[in-house]
């Protein structure tokens, strides 16, 4: 047994209850997120697990009333809205990050940016569908596939913006000081240097913005709305797998309903691989 | 050893000057040149002035030493050599740095062009995050046009300079934060030589090494002032006298006294330098 002469044993014993109490508390608030999370996940995977078949990856959304169906529409549509975001988000939020970390820094411009960026970040999603219906959609005077993506970009380009700034803003000041004691130009310094540097981190916050865009779907209630047939124009209204699953969930036909449920646990699943995907690239960067 | 080395010297002359700055012409007498020369230099961090009236030459193709206790402005002065104070707003600096008669503190000065003549190496290791062989192309790039097999060459040349050549040359394309501690350190220098600059100031870069990579680092200041004019910033006494051959003794960003190096740890001519360099005080 440890003992000293100095150490008051009711001081001891009663930071050591202190420590248990603590612990069990937050053991407990662990649980209880804990519990929701495998409730929903579990009562997903029972009710969607039935619908995954290869109909569903082959078939369209069936019309009212007609048997079987599939989400082979909504699918293609979701990835297309995503895949055309990805390439609007990534470089306005890479640069924009890169601006606001790199030239901007404690500029007023860049303070400007950062306090929007901030507002967009926690901007109710169904105000920017709002937003690009008023802009695209009753300008054009039709839902549109255009119309979707640019939704889904003006959310996923500030968690780009702010992941990038945060990323790039770890790169130690050692290494921009030695690109610089080479001699290199600053535009050089900041694209081969510094955002070469933070590339998984980067990568990263770009998974994450797709992550949480892929589940969005009141942005594309009034934009890209819904297609019950397979249609790859994104000039035209287009099937996404969000509007699909808030539709069908709704319905009174149990097909519809099954499908709204297989197509919540392809969107639950899509969304943990990326999530899976951004801790495996962030973590190759950390071991170098 | 010793005899060894000099013979290398000889054989591996090559131009340190072969400069895109106007050099005037008498670097070839044997009369000692200054690469630099800091006259009158007031140096502030906005209101706090970091360097208080600096006067002092470095001569080329020697080693000076910057000693002092931390916060004396060694390093600080050091940073005005290459003005790398400039990229930080509020950081100013008075007086003349003339490099080869040229004042760089004057205004409209290409810093690029002036880094890449006056090269840095930093106290921690700072390799890119790119691989060992991009490590060194990358600022030869910056200025050079060489084909493949010119820059294979210059590559194989600076890392035989930063005696890097016979750990690296099996894994040139693998990542420059493969390497260890003190081979990333040999590594920067190597970088800073392949530019072929004129000066090369080093800012305490053993302080974060083992002494056996310190040790490689110290023998390599040795080679490499035969061709390059060298500023050492150190907090190790013992290594300012084992590689400089002119000393500067700082405190409170002054200059208290500067000399040949043995001269100044034999016999110190200011009570203060003498107190520092036995340890009653630092």
């Amino acid at each position: 047994m440890i003992s000293s002469k100095n150490i008051n044993p009711e001081v001891f014993a009663r930071r050591k209850r202190i420590n248990k109490i603590g612990l069990t508390l937050s053991m407990g608030a662990m649980a209880l997120g804990m519990i929701f999370l495998l409730w929903i996940l579990s009562v997903l995977f029972i009710k969607g697990f039935g619908a995954i078949d290869l109909n569903l990856f082959i078939h369209s959304t069936p019309a009212p009333g007609s048997e079987g169906g599939g989400l082979a529409n909504a699918i293609v549509g979701s990835l297309m809205l995503i895949g055309c975001c990805t390439l609007i988000s990534t470089p306005v939020g890479v640069l924009a990050g890169l601006y606001l970390s790199e030239y901007g820094d404690r500029s007023r411009v860049a303070s400007v940016t950062r306090f929007v960026t901030d507002i967009m970040l926690s901007a109710p999603s169904i105000v920017i569908g709002l937003f690009v219906y008023a802009l695209v959609v009753a300008q054009v005077r039709h839902f549109s596939g255009w119309a979707g993506t640019i939704a889904l970009a003006l959310i996923a380009i500030p968690v780009v913006v702010r992941t990038t700034e945060n990323m790039l803003r770890l790169v130690p000041g050692s290494l921009r000081e030695a690109a610089y004691a080479l001699g290199t130009p600053k535009w050089k310094v900041a694209f081969m240097i510094t955002l070469r540097a933070a590339q998984s981190g980067v990568m990263t916050g770009i998974l994450l913005s797709l992550a949480r865009v892929s589940g969005e779907t009141a942005p594309l209630l009034f934009t890209a709305l819904n297609n019950q047939f397979f249609s790859t124009n994104m000039n035209a209204p287009m099937a996404n797998l969000p509007v699909v699953i808030f539709q069908f969930a709704m319905s009174p036909y149990d097909n519809w309903v099954d499908l709204a449920w297989g197509g919540a646990l392809l969107i639950t699943f899509a969304v943990l691989g990326l999530n899976i995907l951004a801790r495996v690239v962030f973590r190759e960067k950390v071991q170098g | 050893m010793m005899s060894n080395m000099k013979t290398m010297f000889d054989l591996n002359k090559i131009d340190s000057q072969g400069g895109r700055v106007e050099i005037a012409n008498d670097v070839t007498q044997p009369a000692a040149v200054n690469a630099l020369e800091v006259r009158n230099l007031n140096f502030f961090y906005g209101a706090f002035q970091g360097l208080k009236n600096i006067n002092l030459d470095i001569e080329q193709g020697k080693v000076t030493a910057f000693i002092g206790p931390s916060g004396c402005g060694k390093s600080t002065l050091l940073r005005t050599l290459n003005r790398m104070y400039d990229l930080y707003p509020g950081q100013r600096a008075e007086g003349e740095i003339n490099f080869y008669g040229q004042n760089i503190l004057e205004p409209g000065q290409d810093l690029n062009l002036l880094r890449s003549r006056i090269g840095m190496v930093f106290q921690k290791p700072t390799p890119f995050p790119m691989s060992i062989y991009e490590n060194i192309a990358f600022g030869v790039r910056l200025y050079e046009r060489l084909s493949r097999s010119e820059m294979d060459e210059r590559v194989e040349w600076a890392l035989n300079k930063a005696a890097l050549w016979n750990e690296a040359k099996d894994k040139l394309n693998q990542s420059g934060l493969s390497l260890s501690g003190g081979q990333q350190q040999r590594l920067c220098i190597a970088r800073g030589v392949a530019v072929r600059p004129s000066v090369i100031l080093l800012d305490e870069p053993t302080s974060a090494l083992d002494p056996i990579s310190t040790g490689k680092i110290e023998e390599l200041i040795h080679e490499l002032k035969n061709e390059y004019t060298i500023a050492i910033v150190t907090h190790n006494m013992q290594q300012a006298a084992r590689v400089s051959d002119y000393t500067a003794y700082m405190y409170l960003g002054s200059l208290i006294e500067y000399g040949k190096t043995d001269e100044i740890f034999i016999k110190p001519k200011r009570k203060e330098t003498e107190d520092y360099i036995t340890g009653r005080f630092g």
